[in-house]
């Protein structure tokens, strides 16, 4: 483990964006958003960006391939996509998570190479959390917000930045600061992780509990009557959906320039109405066959297919947004007898 | 060359059929007069025009085939509409294939198969019949039972005529809706023929059309005594990458355009009532 003091963090940064781009959580004025460094920002303490870290994977929009159309031919133009090395630094634990989450879609056969390729050139920096908020319940799904995954894991206490290589790709970079760092041993850290666990203890939502929900258990809740009660105020706005690290869906689009045709994917929302409208009708017409899609999926569907684990990572992100203060939380409260 | 899944590759048109009033058949090859990749009977692909739209077809030429793929096009919105409107030597794009494929080899081998489509479903199954025909000695006796709403809506017409019923060990029962001067052969709807008709029950029974017509057809077959593991059917959904990814499709844990579009009927009972 490297330690080096707060107040040489810019130096720190200046360090490693010298080699590749780097981006932090900044404040803003529309709350924290990750930025690219540029030698002026100061490392935002927020626990949650606003928008998840999902778009340096999986971005809102991405242009896919452009098409040249002359008469009756069509030329297909693949775009040079230059991924360029990128370090993510202070992600929390529940994002790092959901890139695990994420993986296991895009990475599944046939591979995704837009995400693959971006996944390759990032090296995520986690920052373990230490004022977990009440609207986080990350230790539901197995997330101890105190030891976060990474390339690297960073404890931030008042005066020193702790950093730990986890992964061969973190060990490079770590190594490439040593000029910044020195070794320490772990304790502090370790009382740092010990006062956390504590605090985890006595978040509101402590004592959530997933199990009730899982693998196979579709026709359990599918059918289930509070449904109804759960979506009655649901606007299918979206926002769960834009906002939520694992929410993975996609559309694909062409727009037309004049001179070409750029097809892109840009994220999509089974909370909309047209999303699975076809040709002879809707498989989900009502607001409460979208608004179950939504949590069925992350709850159920999800760990169907990926030996048990829930699609959810407990970041609070869909709490805090939602205009009607619904959100899978109530939903697993009503649905899974959770008090 | 990324070598991504929605990356499509180009295909040419090089030959158009009317089958119907609102059906064509195109027939599609690489620019260098190839099949654009081989697939198994079942399995569909992405035909797109750039600039108009991106959709799944089942691929309803058999993969005995080794020259072309044929895709029959049901005239029903915008880039249907679109692909109508084409003439040969139009390029599009095409990638694929998608989703499971009928057990042609392993399940259906030395069986007596009963087909049983209804209008626009004849597409997915002519792969399979073709497929059949072509290795004819794996599999037993052949019926076939496909209705339209008219004469002149049954797909592939002509092939049925000049091919199937000419087959040995092959039988093929067509009706349409309603009566027609020129027409001689049964009138009904698909599940009453089928009910009928009243096949013996040591077959493997393939369905396909409008979903009423699946869902009436198969408790016909389950009157005369068929139980659900030996009828295959396949689902349509609404879909946009063809590879488990975009979460458009999904019935359920299952995603049509990967898990099916080919599912027996016992296992769509495992699924949430959602298609
Ligand atoms: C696995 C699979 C296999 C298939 N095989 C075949 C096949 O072999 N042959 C075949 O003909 N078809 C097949 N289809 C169906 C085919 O994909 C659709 O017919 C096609 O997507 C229609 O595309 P379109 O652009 O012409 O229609 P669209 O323009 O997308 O719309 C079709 C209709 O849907 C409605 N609609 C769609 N979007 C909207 C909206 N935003 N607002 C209001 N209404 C809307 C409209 O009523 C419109 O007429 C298959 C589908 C699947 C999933
Ligand atoms: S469902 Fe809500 S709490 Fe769970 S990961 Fe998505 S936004 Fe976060
Ligand atoms: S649950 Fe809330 S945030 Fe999600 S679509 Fe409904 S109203 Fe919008
Ligand atoms: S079409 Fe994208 S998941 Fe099936």
């Amino acid at each position: 483990m490297r330690k080096i003091s707060l107040d040489k963090i810019n130096q720190l940064f200046a360090e490693i964006s010298s080699k590749s781009s780097l981006y932090i959580p900044v404040d803003t004025a529309a709350g924290a958003k990750f930025e690219k460094y540029d030698g002026t920002k100061t490392m935002s303490d927020a626990l949650n960006t606003v928008r998840s870290a999902k778009d340096f994977f999986f971005p809102q929009t991405e242009n896919m391939v452009d098409f040249k159309v002359e008469g009756k031919n069509i030329e297909i133009v693949e775009p040079v996509n230059e991924y360029e090395d990128f370090v993510v630094f202070g992600v929390r634990a529940c994002d790092v998570k959901s890139f695990e989450i994420l993986d296991r879609v895009f990475l599944a056969d046939p591979v995704d190479n837009f995400y693959k390729n971006r996944r390759e050139h990032g090296i995520i920096v986690s920052m373990a959390c230490t004022k977990p908020a009440e609207t986080c319940f990350c230790g539901t799904f197995g997330i101890d917000a105190a030891s976060p995954a990474g390339d690297i894991v960073c404890h931030k206490t008042d005066d020193t930045l702790y950093l730990d290589a986890k992964t061969e790709k973190g060990a490079q970079l770590l190594d490439s600061l040593n000029a910044l760092t020195e070794e320490t041993d772990s304790s502090a850290v370790d009382a740092q992780k010990a006062k956390t666990a504590e605090i985890m203890k006595k978040l509101p939502l402590a004592g959530l509990d997933a199990s009730a929900f899982g693998a196979d258990k579709t026709m359990e809740f599918f059918n289930a009557p509070e449904w109804k009660e759960l979506s009655e105020a649901c606007l299918g706005c979206g926002t769960c959906t834009f906002v939520c690290p694992t929410c993975q869906c996609y559309d694909i689009k062409d727009f037309s320039t004049g001179h070409e045709v750029k097809r892109f994917r840009c994220w999509d929302s089974c909370m909309y109405s047209d999303f699975t409208r076809m040709a002879h009708g809707n498989i989900r017409n009502s607001q409460l066959e979208r608004f179950r899609q939504r949590f069925m999926h992350k709850l159920v569907y999800y760990p169907t297919n990926n030996e048990g684990i829930f699609g959810c990572v407990g970041c609070g992100r869909c709490l805090a947004k939602c205009p009607i203060n619904m959100n899978i939380v109530k939903v697993m409260k009503k649905l899974g007898g959770n008090k | 060359m990324m070598n991504d899944p929605h990356i499509p590759v180009i295909g040419v048109v090089t030959d158009i059929r009317i089958d119907t009033p609102d059906v064509k058949t195109f027939r599609v090859v690489t620019p260098d007069g190839k099949k654009a990749f081989d697939h198994m009977p079942g399995q569909c692909a992405m035909l797109s025009i750039p600039g108009v739209g991106e959709a799944m077809f089942s691929i309803t030429s058999s993969p005995t085939n080794t020259e072309f793929m044929e895709f029959s096009i049901k005239k029903c919105g915008c880039l249907t509409q679109w692909l109508h409107a084409m003439e040969v030597g139009q390029q599009i794009t095409i990638r694929g294939p998608y989703g499971n494929a009928f057990p042609v080899d392993t399940e259906f081998a030395g069986k007596d198969m009963l087909f049983i489509a209804g209008g626009i479903g004849l597409a997915p199954l002519r792969s399979v019949i073709n497929y059949c025909r072509h290795y004819r000695d794996r599999y037993g006796k052949i019926d076939i039972v496909y209705g339209s709403r008219s004469m002149e809506d049954l797909v592939d017409y002509k092939e049925i005529i000049d091919e199937w019923v000419k087959d040995d060990g092959i039988d093929v029962h067509l009706t349409i809706d309603r009566e027609q001067p020129e027409w001689t052969g049964h009138v009904g709807f698909v599940p009453n023929y089928v009910k009928e008709l009243g096949f013996d029950t040591n077959k493997t029974a393939i369905l396909c059309g409008p979903p009423i017509m699946i869902k009436f057809t198969l408790a016909g077959l389950q009157e005369l005594g068929f139980d659900k593991t030996q009828v295959y059917t396949t689902m349509e959904l609404r879909m946009k990458c063809g590879v488990g990814k975009c979460g458009r499709c999904n019935i359920g844990p299952k995603y049509v355009c990967k898990d099916g579009p080919v599912f027996r009927c016992d296992q769509v009972d495992e699924l949430p009532d959602e298609y």
